[in-house]
C-alpha cells in the first residue's frame, strides 16, 4: 500500500504529525504517482482508477498487460503502474490480441474512446469479439472525439453540436449513433457483455463488479468481455462536469440504457 | 535436429513461399499473424496447414481480418517479446504501413515478407520489383528504416528468414524480405535450415507482465514533447548508421569487368545469364547483386565506379534502385538503367542488347 498520506488541510501541516491520521484511503499501487492529464470532471479519471484498484484488490498486477489507445487516453500508460503498450488508432484490440495469443496465461485488456472502437477500429472490434478473444475491451463511450478537440463520434447524439456537427448531428447525412455493445451481443464470442457509467458512485461501484467479473471469465477463458462505460467530456461538450452528470441522465443514458447486455448462462 | 552431420538430408524440392515458412516454424516463431493475398497465399496456407500436424511446433497461427490487423498483432506480439512474423504481397503492406511505422518507432523486431506483384493499385499478380522504394525509403511515416534482405533464390527464401530475425533481433528494428511473385511461386532445390538453431536474447524490454522489482515496460511510439522525440529520431539514427555494417552484396566476375550489371532479387539471376552470354561475345561484364537493399552497398558500387565503363541498372520496375546506383557513384560513370513493368520479366538477351547499344554510343 502506498504509505503516503493526503492531507487535506494545508494549514495544520505544521501541527499535526501522520501518527494523528487514521488512513482511510490511499492510491492503489497500481497506479504510478503521476498526475492524470485528464481535464476537471472528466471519466477517464475514474475509470482509470476503478479499473486499477480492481487489479490491485484481485492481486494480478505482476500478470496483466493493458494497451492504451489512440484518443485522450493515449497516455494511460504513465498513470497505469502495469505493463504496457501503446496502440495505433483503432487498433487496440489487434494488438491486445497479439499479446494475449502469445501470453494466453496473462490478462490482458484494451482501453478504447468510441472513435477508436467504434469508427476507425470497428473492424478489429467486431473481429476480435467474433473470435471469442479472451480479453476484456473497455470501452469508454463519451459521445465525441476528446483528444482532437470535440468533433462528431459515431456514437454522438442525434442533433447534438460538436465541432464537425455545429448544427447538431443530422442523422440524415452521416446516419444514426452507433450502439457497437448491442451489436456485438449477437456474436457467440462475445461472453459478458455491460453498459455501465461512472456519473455517482453507485455507479462507480458496478463498474467495479463488472470489472471484477470480467477479469474472473478471462482467468477460466471463457472469451471476450466488453465493458461500455457511458462517460463525459466536459472540455468537448463545452459543459461544466456537473452540467455533464445532467446531460448524462437526461440525454446520454436514454440512448444507452446501463445494465448488462448479455450475461452467461448459468 | 537429427540432421546436423548430414544437411542434405534436409534437401527439398520447394517452391519459395513454402520454403520460407518451413524456415519460420525452423526459426520456432511463436507467432504468424497474415491475410491471403497472392501470390504469396502459401505461406499462411502452409502454416495452418503444418502446424496442427507437428506437436512440437507451438507456434500461434492466425489469419486476421485485415492486413491492418495482422501487423498490430504482430506488434502486440513483439511488443510481448515473442519472435513474430507476417506476410503479404503489394497491396497488404501498403496496408501495414502506419503499423510498420509504429514498430519502427517503438523498436520491435519482427519479419515482415513482402512477396511484390505489379502495381500500382490492385495491379497484377505477376511478380514485380515496384515496391523497392517502399521497402527501402521508409514506406510509411516519418524517419525510419528497415533492415531489407532480398532473395533470389529459393534457398534464400528459407535462409534469409533466419537472417532477418538475426538481424532484427540484434537491433530491435523490423526487418522485411522483399521477394516478388516469381520467387515465392517457383520451386527449386532449398537445404532448409536446422530446426531450432536461431538462439533468441531476451526481451527484458517486453510487456509480460510487471514484476514487483522492476519498472512497468511501456511499448509506444509517443513522444509529445519535440525535445524528446528528437531524442528519439537521433537514437534511430544512430541505429541505423550501425546497422550500415551489415551490408550484404554479391559479385559476380567483377574482377576484370569493365562494364557493371546492378541487380538485385529474381533480376540479378537473369544478369547472370547475360553476364555469361556477353563474356561469350568478349564483352566483359559483370555483375554487383545487393542482398540487403537497406542497408545498400554505395562504398562498393563507389569503388567500382572507379573500375567500369559504366553502370547498368537492371530492374522489374520504372527504375528505382538506380537511384541508389546514381548516388552511390556521384556522377563517376554513367549510370543506365533497363527495365520492364506490369509482371514482364526481362530475358538475358534483352539485357545484353542493352549492354551493346550502350557501348557503341
Ligand atoms: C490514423 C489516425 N487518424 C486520426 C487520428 C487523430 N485522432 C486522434 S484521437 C482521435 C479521436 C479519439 O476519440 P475517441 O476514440 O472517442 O477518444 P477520446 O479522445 O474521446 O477519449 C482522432 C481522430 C490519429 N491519431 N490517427
Ligand atoms: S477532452 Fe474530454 S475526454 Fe479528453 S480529457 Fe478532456 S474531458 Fe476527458
Amino acid at each position: 500500500m502506498n504509505e503516503k498520506l493526503y492531507l487535506e488541510d494545508e494549514e495544520n501541516l505544521g501541527t499535526q504529525t501522520e501518527e494523528n491520521y487514521e488512513q482511510v484511503y490511499c492510491r492503489p499501487n497500481t497506479l504510478t504517482d503521476v498526475p492524470f492529464h485528464y481535464c476537471p470532471g472528466c471519466g477517464h479519471s475514474v475509470v482509470h482508477k476503478v479499473l486499477m484498484e480492481v487489479v490491485e484488490e484481485i492481486g494480478i498486477q505482476e500478470e496483466i498487460i493493458g494497451v492504451a489507445p489512440v484518443g485522450c487516453s493515449v497516455f494511460a500508460y504513465h498513470y497505469m503502474n502495469i505493463d504496457m503498450q501503446e496502440a495505433a488508432h483503432g487498433r487496440a484490440s489487434a494488438v491486445a490480441t497479439g499479446i494475449k495469443r502469445v501470453l494466453p496465461e496473462k490478462y490482458v485488456f484494451s482501453y478504447q474512446g468510441d472513435g477508436d472502437l467504434a469508427a476507425i477500429g470497428t473492424a478489429e472490434t467486431i473481429h476480435t469479439v467474433n473470435r471469442g478473444e479472451n480479453i476484456l475491451m473497455v470501452f469508454i463511450n463519451n459521445g465525441i472525439y476528446g483528444m482532437t478537440g470535440g468533433q462528431m463520434a459515431p456514437t454522438t447524439l442525434p442533433g447534438m453540436v460538436t465541432s464537425t456537427s455545429p448544427y447538431g448531428r443530422d442523422v440524415s447525412m452521416v446516419g444514426n449513433p452507433i450502439k457497437i455493445a448491442d451489436l456485438l451481443c449477437l456474436l457467440p464470442g462475445a461472453y459478458y457483455v455491460t453498459r455501465q457509467a461512472v456519473h455517482n458512485p453507485n455507479a462507480v461501484r458496478k463498474l467495479k463488479k463488472a470489472f471484477m467479473k470480467a477479469f474472473e471469465y478471462q482467468k477460466q477463458k471463457k472469451g471476450t468481455c466488453f465493458i461500455e462505460v457511458v462517460s463525459n467530456c466536459p472540455s468537448g461538450w463545452k459543459m461544466t462536469p456537473v452540467e455533464t452528470i445532467k446531460y448524462l441522465e437526461e440525454k446520454m443514458f436514454p440512448a444507452y440504457p446501463l445494465g448488462d447486455l448479455k450475461v452467461p448462462k448459468n | 535436429m537429427e540432421n546436423k552431420t548430414n544437411k542434405n538430408g534436409d534437401a527439398r524440392l520447394m517452391k519459395g513461399n513454402e520454403a520460407l515458412a518451413e524456415a519460420a516454424l525452423r526459426a520456432n516463431i511463436d507467432a504468424y499473424f497474415g491475410y491471403p493475398i497472392t501470390p504469396q497465399s502459401e505461406v499462411i496456407e502452409y502454416l495452418t496447414r503444418e502446424v496442427p500436424n507437428r506437436k512440437e511446433i507451438k507456434t500461434v497461427v492466425l489469419q486476421a481480418e485485415s492486413e491492418v490487423a495482422s501487423i498490430n498483432m504482430v506488434y502486440g506480439a513483439a511488443g510481448a517479446g515473442a519472435r513474430v512474423m507476417t506476410s503479404s504481397s503489394s497491396p497488404g503492406i501498403s496496408l501495414m504501413q502506419e503499423g510498420i511505422s509504429y514498430i519502427a518507432s517503438a523498436q520491435l523486431p519482427c519479419l515482415i515478407v513482402n512477396v511484390v506483384r505489379g502495381g500500382p493499385g490492385l495491379g497484377t499478380i505477376q511478380p514485380s520489383q515496384g515496391d523497392y522504394f517502399q521497402a527501402t525509403k521508409g514506406g510509411g511515416h516519418g524517419d525510419y528504416h528497415l533492415i531489407v534482405l532480398a532473395p533470389a533464390s529459393v534457398q534464400e527464401m528459407a535462409d534469409f528468414v533466419f537472417d532477418a530475425f538475426k538481424l532484427a533481433e540484434k537491433y530491435r528494428n523490423p526487418a522485411m524480405i522483399l521477394a516478388d511473385g516469381a520467387l515465392g511461386q517457383m520451386m527449386e532445390k532449398v537445404i532448409l535450415p536446422e530446426a531450432g538453431s536461431l538462439p533468441k536474447a531476451p526481451a527484458p524490454w517486453a510487456t509480460t507482465g510487471k514484476p514487483k522489482d522492476r519498472d512497468h515496460n511501456i511499448i509506444t511510439s509517443l513522444f509529445i514533447q519535440p525535445e524528446e522525440m528528437e531524442k528519439v529520431n537521433l537514437r534511430l539514427q544512430e541505429k541505423y548508421e550501425a546497422i550500415q555494417s551489415e551490408v550484404r552484396y554479391e559479385e559476380i566476375k567483377t574482377d576484370d569487368a569493365e562494364i557493371l550489371l546492378v541487380a538485385f532479387g529474381l533480376s540479378s539471376r537473369i544478369c547472370q545469364k547475360t553476364v555469361d552470354l556477353a563474356r561469350e561475345k568478349g564483352i566483359k561484364v559483370g555483375l554487383l547483386r545487393p542482398i540487403t537493399v537497406y542497408p545498400y552497398p554505395y562504398a562498393r558500387l563507389k569503388e567500382l565506379a572507379n573500375q567500369v565503363e559504366f553502370m547498368l541498372t537492371v530492374e522489374m520496375n520504372a527504375g528505382q534502385m538506380v537511384e541508389d546506383v546514381r548516388l552511390a557513384v556521384e556522377g563517376k560513370v554513367p549510370v543506365y538503367f533497363i527495365g520492364r513493368m506490369g509482371g514482364m520479366i526481362l530475358s538475358p538477351e534483352d539485357i545484353l542488347h542493352k549492354v551493346e547499344s550502350v557501348k557503341e554510343k
